[in-house]
């Protein structure tokens, strides 16, 4: 009798003491997996986004991508090529150890080392030098306004920690054995990798000691890989997930029925957009021969006209898009506003084509992926069909994401028309630019992304002029003018942003960004 | 080749015959591994499934010579063999991990899912056959046959979204997906030693054996039916045996042969293609393993598992083989088959 009530009571004390500080677990499913801890080994947004709430960058972004402090605390220019970061003092790595100068330094270096594939990030020809403890100076050889941007995901590495753990360089694609940064994580954010199964399962656990306040009561976060669409709806609507990404299109109006789960939705930040081949003197996959039509710009208007975006938006996409008519997101471009779409006008299409002597139209082969962006195929086909209107025979030849962008994509470009999915990494403009619109030859150096080749001279002298000017109103001004040019001349066809849907229990509050990372410190749960 | 063999004594023979097949596995799996890599240069490019949409031209240049996929086919293939031989399947390009320790990780969970398919398809199987079999007629034996019809017709993928909707989000009973807790017991993870482990076989299980449950009851009725007729089992009757030694003792032994054959060939397939019931439930076994790395073009992984998949089958053949000779007498390795 007595030894229970002691159990009893032993076990009511432990549950109202545990009760104290967050213990909450989210169970978060995403089609992907995350399988190499070392967010120097893969470039890939899923990958660093995860491991951004276990490592963290000098900056960071806020929830609608601003830029704030993160591990540097301020920065400044002393001169357009000298940059000084100063650090957040008192910050410790989850193993103990300070952060310091030291470890900045010996990031930069493992991130351009051999096997990281994020050596873009920081220039190669860049000095990185340690003034103090919490100080680092950055020394360019040319001016680079936008040189941080890309840093919230190039994460810090604890140099004494990699160090002993024999993680120096990056895992790298050929090597024989694993790093063992692969496979452990030591950052200072405010969550701790606990467990790690690749591409299974992940186990992320609070870290009390972190220097930033914290808006969540996450004490603990399972993330699995759930791949099959239906499956993750079904574990949503079950109960057995509280949050999952993405919600397939067609089941978005399903779960927001449903009383335990509900979706949130956003604009993403990928455009999506139509390439045209005006780079090779005639098309490898139309019936004109002779002459290639999309190297005049009234053929590339006509088809950008005919294309009926509202129609793709409602009927295919279900709503979740934001046609554009750019290909940045309005979000990341504050001129955006300026711009608007050539209007759907399938007579002046068809007056277009006649002008440029097809008034009988030609056929068109066009390629497409079908399992990379939101209902990919399916866009296609209807863009062909709306083609179709304006006497143009389009072939969809739809293929998964491993073979298309080897065909269509560096170096081949072998295709005449396709579709292409983009965010820049950058979040800002100078990335797309220089991607997706600079001339390029025919093995892709140069726009390497830039599928269609379309090359305009006067754009690509604002392109350069863009990556040294360190006056923002200059520095938009010159973007302007540069989209400007090309939706005059109708280098590429953009259609839309697609949309994030998030599935979240109703218990939980979210905080959704439009590059889709997802940052458990935000997350509140009932 | 059987003439060599007619050695008196059964065990040699039985020695030198599975030694004979062992040899003709070696040259189904080279073959299998010469079919496959001339496929390979059509899955897709790997090297951009592995890089970041900034990666350079040099760097992916790069990558290509490091992993050698500039080299001829033949070079490819050579390398292949000499590290296959020696269990060494290289690193997966997509994961990073060596592919021998991916495989020996995941089977365990394939190996345990697919046996408990093959128990729920034996185990329910076998017995509504030999019902149907014995009480042709039966209202029973009508229900069992319509059920097994519906097993038949309807698509794995179908079957097993259907049981998630059915029991997992409407009553609840199971969870949707994934293999439960699970407890490693020397390098073998096993969801057979907990209660979640084992719930979180039903489904799965049921879903990837519900179509040999069905296979096996229309050929073990089928069989029975016509083992009944013979004039064995008349002379068994006209002895005055019971009829369960009839029925069980003889006329379902004798059906046995055509059965196991197919349980064993249905057994290979279930361990091959487990993979649509894994990616459906996220089933961590090698079947996702390998759509996933069809999906990425990750070489390595495909080319170890499809060597895996056809040993494994030659390897059941052999073992079905050898277990024809125990249950029929009338089979023997170095003679003809039945004389029925």
């Amino acid at each position: 009798m007595i030894p229970r009530l002691l159990v009893i009571a032993f076990a009511l004390a432990s549950a109202i003491g545990a009760s104290d500080g967050p213990t909450k677990t989210l169970r978060f499913a995403f089609q992907g997996g995350l399988n190499s801890l070392d967010p120097y080994a893969l470039n890939e947004t899923f990958t660093q986004g995860i491991l951004a709430n276990v490592m963290e960058g000098l900056i960071k972004r806020d929830q609608d991508l601003k830029i704030v402090p993160g591990l540097a605390e301020r920065w400044e220019t002393l001169d357009p090529t000298h940059w000084r970061f100063h650090l957040r003092k008192g910050v410790r790595f989850h193993d103990g150890s300070p952060f310091t100068a030291d470890d900045v330094v010996f990031s930069a270096e493992r991130a351009r080392g051999s096997g990281s594939q994020i050596k873009a990030r920081i220039p190669a020809d860049a000095k990185v030098v340690k003034v103090d403890d919490h100080t680092v100076d950055f020394i360019l050889t040319t001016p680079n306004p936008i040189l941080h941007y890309e840093w919230e995901t190039w994460l810090i590495f604890s140099k004494s920690w990699t160090e002993a753990n024999g993680a120096v360089n990056a895992q790298h694609a050929p090597a024989t054995s694993l790093s063992p940064a692969a496979l452990k994580a030591n950052g200072t954010g405010p969550f701790t990798i606990t467990s790690h199964e690749p591409g299974v399962r992940t186990v992320f656990k609070r870290n009390p000691n972190w220097w930033g306040t914290a808006q969540h009561n996450v004490g603990e976060v399972v993330f699995q890989t759930v791949a099959s669409d239906s499956t993750r709806v079904a574990a949503l609507l079950s109960g057995d997930l509280d949050l999952m990404d993405p919600v397939p299109v067609q089941d978005i109006e399903r779960i927001k029925q449903s009383p335990i789960a509900d979706v949130m939705v956003k604009p993403e930040l990928r455009t999506i957009f139509l390439n045209m081949d005006s780079f090779r003197d005639e098309l490898l996959y139309s019936s004109v021969k002779g002459k290639n039509p999309f190297k005049d710009a009234r053929v590339r208007k006509a088809f950008y006209q005919a294309i009926d975006i509202e129609t793709i938006k409602t009927k295919i996409m279900r709503g979740q898009s934001a046609p554009a008519a750019l290909l940045i997101a309005p979000l990341l471009f504050s001129h955006a506003s300026q711009f608007h779409r050539w209007p759907y006008d399938p007579a002046a299409s068809k007056r277009l084509m006649a002008e440029a002597g097809y008034a009988q139209g030609f056929e068109l082969g066009m390629d497409c992926p079908n399992d990379r962006y939101v209902s990919d195929e399916e866009i296609c086909q209807a863009v062909a069909a709306m083609l179709g209107r304006i006497g143009v025979k389009l072939t969809v030849n739809a293929l998964p994401k491993a073979k298309y962008f080897e065909k269509a994509g560096p170096k081949k470009y072998d295709s005449s028309f396709n579709l292409l999915g983009w965010t820049p990494s950058s979040l800002e403009s100078y990335g797309v630019l220089t991607n997706l619109l600079r001339c390029r030859d025919k093995d892709g150096k140069g726009g390497t992304f830039n599928f269609g080749g379309y090359c305009n001279p006067q754009v690509d002298a604002l392109i350069d002029r863009i990556l040294v000017e360190a006056d923002t109103a200059k520095r938009d001004d010159l973007i302007t003018e540069a989209f400007r040019l090309v939706h005059a001349d109708v280098g590429v066809i953009p259609l839309h942003q697609q949309s994030l849907a998030w599935g979240v229990s109703r218990k939980i509050n979210a905080v959704q960004r439009a590059d889709n990372q997802i940052r458990f410190e935000t997350i509140w749960m009932q | 080749m059987a003439a060599a063999d007619a050695a008196p004594n059964r065990q040699d023979t039985m020695l030198a015959f599975a030694i004979r097949r062992l040899f003709e596995a070696l040259m189904v799996m080279l073959a299998v591994a010469l079919i496959a890599f001339a496929l390979f240069r059509y899955v897709g490019d790997p090297v951009n499934q592995m890089v970041g949409q900034d990666a350079t031209l040099e760097d992916r240049a790069e990558l290509r010579r490091h992993l050698g996929l500039d080299d001829p086919v033949i070079v490819q293939f050579g390398r292949f063999i000499t590290h296959a031989v020696r269990f060494d399947f290289g690193i997966s390009y997509q994961l990073k991990q060596p592919v021998t320790g991916m495989i020996a990780e995941r089977f365990p969970a394939t190996f345990e899912l697919a046996l408990a398919a093959a128990l729920f398809a034996v185990a329910l199987g076998i017995p509504m056959g030999v019902y149907t079999g014995i009480y042709r007629d039966n209202w029973l034996s009508k229900v069992f046959l319509t059920v097994s019809l519906i097993g038949i017709s309807l698509p794995t993928f179908l079957i097993g979204i259907l049981l998630i909707y059915l029991f997992a989000v409407k009553l609840g009973w199971f969870s949707s997906f994934g293999r439960g807790e699970v407890i490693t017991v020397g390098f073998w993870r096993t969801g057979l030693l907990t209660a979640s482990g084992l719930k979180a076989l039903v489904l799965p299980a049921i879903t990837l054996g519900l179509f040999q449950m069905t296979l096996i009851t229309r050929l073990v009725r089928a069989e029975m039916l016509e083992v009944l007729r013979t004039d064995y089992i008349k002379f068994a009757r006209a002895r005055g045996l019971s009829d369960r030694a009839i029925n069980f003792g003889h006329a379902l032994r004798n059906t046995l042969v055509p059965v196991i054959t197919i349980i064993g060939l249905q057994l290979g397939l279930i361990i091959a293609f487990a993979i649509i019931t894994e990616s459906v439930f996220q089933w961590p076994g090698m079947g996702l393993m390998f759509i996933q790395a069809v999906q990425n073009a990750d070489i390595p992984v495909m080319a170890a598992y499809l060597l895996l998949v056809a040993f494994l089958f030659v390897l059941i053949n052999l073992i079905v083989d050898l277990i024809y000779v125990r249950i029929d007498p009338r089979i023997r390795i170095y003679g003809k088959g039945s004389q029925r």
